[in-house]
């Protein structure tokens, strides 16, 4: 999958993030070639969201350089990141929760197909944005709850109205902090059969804790343990890593 | 198709009701009361301005009388010096003052946003507490300007001898000028429902909600809270305009911090973020004035104990009260 020739979309370089004396990214080099999931794995705490954050925008790090399509974000907001490319899901779901399921992913398509200063249109009767939207929520299998607030959606379906707001905004690359968290054992593996699909369209940045997903899934793993990547490898170089077992996976892989 | 829900039924029924109140007060020989309704209608504007801002956009603003008051010193100004035959400008061109509404309102507009743009520049970088000292500071500094600056009156404010002019009103008619408050405050409520349902409406709205998930798909809060707050304030500056001609006077309390508290009561008390929130907000404090204020000194302690009730038992205001929870497509 990783063809070494081709040029990553997403190339982190000597990333350090402090807060305070506690050192969450510490000197992170990290990349993500077109085609390929790139899962990144490690503890609680490890620093695994404090890195998607620097990736989206979310926080500056202290030093160090996140080139994605060969252009430095350095300086870049979330809105100019998302806008070049990014598509990013949260940990813990991030929606506008008085709107439905719908008017969330109308959202942005809103957002990809041109301006939001338009002033006199409903937007409920623009086709393109309603059609759109409801095809993304196909995708997810939400489209029967496309009407619901997303206040009142479970937990699970909240996580798949995440995945199909990314999807809407037609990334270059994927980043996706535990779409699996707390979907249930149903739902992950549909979830990880989709997300198998999605590597054509756009590579993915993968953290997640379900190992299943992740050995079903993942081309390259990286480890990361209190803000250091002790490893990068292959599904097999990371199933033997001795490092990797005793620091992370423990007793449970053989 | 327009779904005549609840809410869009009580809509119809209040407007019907601010329309008939000037034509029964004439009925009755109580002309007073057609000033009443007018000054519920041009009130109501300046609500449905900041309802924008504080409804849809949630930005909390405790500086809108700077707008209200930038309207009113706009009709003052302008009229004051057209009264007098004296330019505002003689060199280095002539600019006269003018008693046009049109032209007045115009200039309101233009100098209300270009004072906004300033301002929400400066304090949309806050938000919460923050945003409210903030707005409230800067319309305390607009206030403070305005009473050390002797030559429109300063502390004593500024007569309008006679109403301004609209080309085939009779301005000077009360129901006529009504008239001009009633479609104006109509004309504002209509393009703030376009607002609501539109794409900029939408990204506004999840700005409330979420600034965060709009930043996530590509859209710059920052730019679509500036343009709200912009548009908010034009809308309120119209209003003082209006309430400038309505009195024929313009004083620095038009801009004083307790007329942005009464805006603000205004939209609280009707609703927050409801379209017609501003006009029942706006007639119930002027009711509890004229009312209370007779009888008590203290009326604005009532309005007190009216808004604590609204607040902790009708979150959606009278019109949540009235027509039920707010209901998104
Ligand atoms: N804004 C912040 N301020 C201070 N400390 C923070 C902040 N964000 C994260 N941290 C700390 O940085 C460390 C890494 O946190 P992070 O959320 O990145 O871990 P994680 O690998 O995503 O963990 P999990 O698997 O539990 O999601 C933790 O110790 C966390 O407490
Ligand atoms: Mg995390």
């Amino acid at each position: 999958m990783t063809d070494q020739a081709t040029q990553p979309v997403l190339e982190i370089s000597e990333l350090y993030k402090s807060f305070g004396a506690l050192k969450a990214t510490d000197g992170v080099n990290l990349t993500l070639y077109p085609g390929e999931i790139h899962a990144l794995i490690g503890p609680n705490g490890a620093g695994k969201s404090t890195l998607i954050r620097q990736i989206s925008g979310e926080y500056p790090p202290d030093s160090g350089t996140i080139r994605f399509l060969g252009q430095d974000l350095a300086g870049l907001g979330v809105a100019d990141r998302a806008q070049l490319g990014l598509g990013r899901t949260f940990q813990v779901s991030s929606l506008a929760l008085e709107f439905s399921a719908l008017r969330n992913v109308m959202l942005a398509v809103q957002a990809k197909s041109g301006s939001s200063f338009r002033f006199f249109k409903p937007v409920m009767k623009d086709r393109d944005l309603v059609d759109g939207a409801m095809k993304m929520l196909e995708k997810v299998g939400l489209q029967d709850r496309a009407h619901i607030p997303a206040a009142e959606l479970s937990h699970g379906e909240r996580r798949q109205l995440e995945i199909a707001l990314a999807l809407a905004l037609k990334p270059k690359a994927f980043l996706l902090d535990e779409p699996m968290a707390g979907m249930g054992p149903e739902g992950s593996k549909t979830l990880t059969g989709f997300l198998g699909g999605l590597r054509d369209q756009a590579p993915i940045l993968l953290v997640e804790h379900d190992m299943d997903a992740v050995f079903a899934l993942a081309d390259r793993i990286s480890v990361l343990v209190y803000g250091r990547v002790v490893a990068t490898g292959t599904v097999d170089e990371i199933r033997g890593n001795r490092i990797v077992r005793e620091a992370y996976l423990g007793e449970e892989t053989s | 198709m327009v779904r005549l829900s609840k809410e869009n039924g009580l809509n119809c029924v209040l407007a019907l009701a601010l329309l008939a109140a000037p034509f029964v007060a004439t009925a009755l020989d109580e002309p007073f009361y057609i000033t009443l309704a007018t000054r519920v209608a041009i009130l109501a504007i300046a609500g449905v301005g900041l309802n924008l801002a504080l409804g849809l956009g949630g930005l909390v603003s405790f500086g809108h009388a700077a707008f209200f008051g930038l309207g009113g010193y706009a009709a003052g100004i302008l009229a004051s010096h057209a009264l007098n035959y004296e330019p505002i400008l003689s060199s280095p061109f002539e600019l006269n003052g003018t008693t046009q509404m049109l032209v007045i309102w115009f200039v309101a507009l233009l100098v209300s946003g270009l004072a906004a743009l300033l301002i929400g520049f400066f304090s949309l970088r806050t938000s919460g507490v923050y945003f409210i000292m903030i707005t409230l500071a800067f319309a305390q500094m607009i206030y403070y300007f305005a009473i050390s600056w002797p030559a429109y009156g300063g502390e004593d404010g500024l007569s309008i001898y006679v109403r301004n002019v609209l080309p085939g009103v009779n301005t000077m008619d009360p129901i006529s000028f009504f008239m001009i408050a009633f479609v104006l405050l109509m004309l504002v409520i209509l393009f703030s429902s376009m607002i609501k349902n539109s794409r900029f409406g939408a990204a506004l709205q999840a700005a409330r909600q979420n600034d965060e998930r709009l930043a996530t798909v590509g859209i710059h809060p920052f730019g679509i809270r500036l343009t709200t707050f912009v548009i908010s304030a034009m809308i309120t500056a119209l209003s003082g305009a209006l309430f400038a001609d309505l009195n024929r006077f313009v004083s620095p309390d038009m801009l004083a911090w307790h007329m942005s508290g009464e805006i603000m009561v205004f939209v609280i008390l009707g609703g927050v973020g409801r379209l017609f929130g501003p006009v029942v907000g706006a007639a119930l404090f002027i009711l509890i004035e004229s009312v209370f204020g007779g009888i008590s000194e203290y009326w604005m302690f009532y309005l007190g104990l009216v808004l604590l009730g609204v607040v902790l038992y009708a979150r959606g205001g009278v019109i949540g009260f009235l027509a039920g929870k707010e209901k998104h497509d």
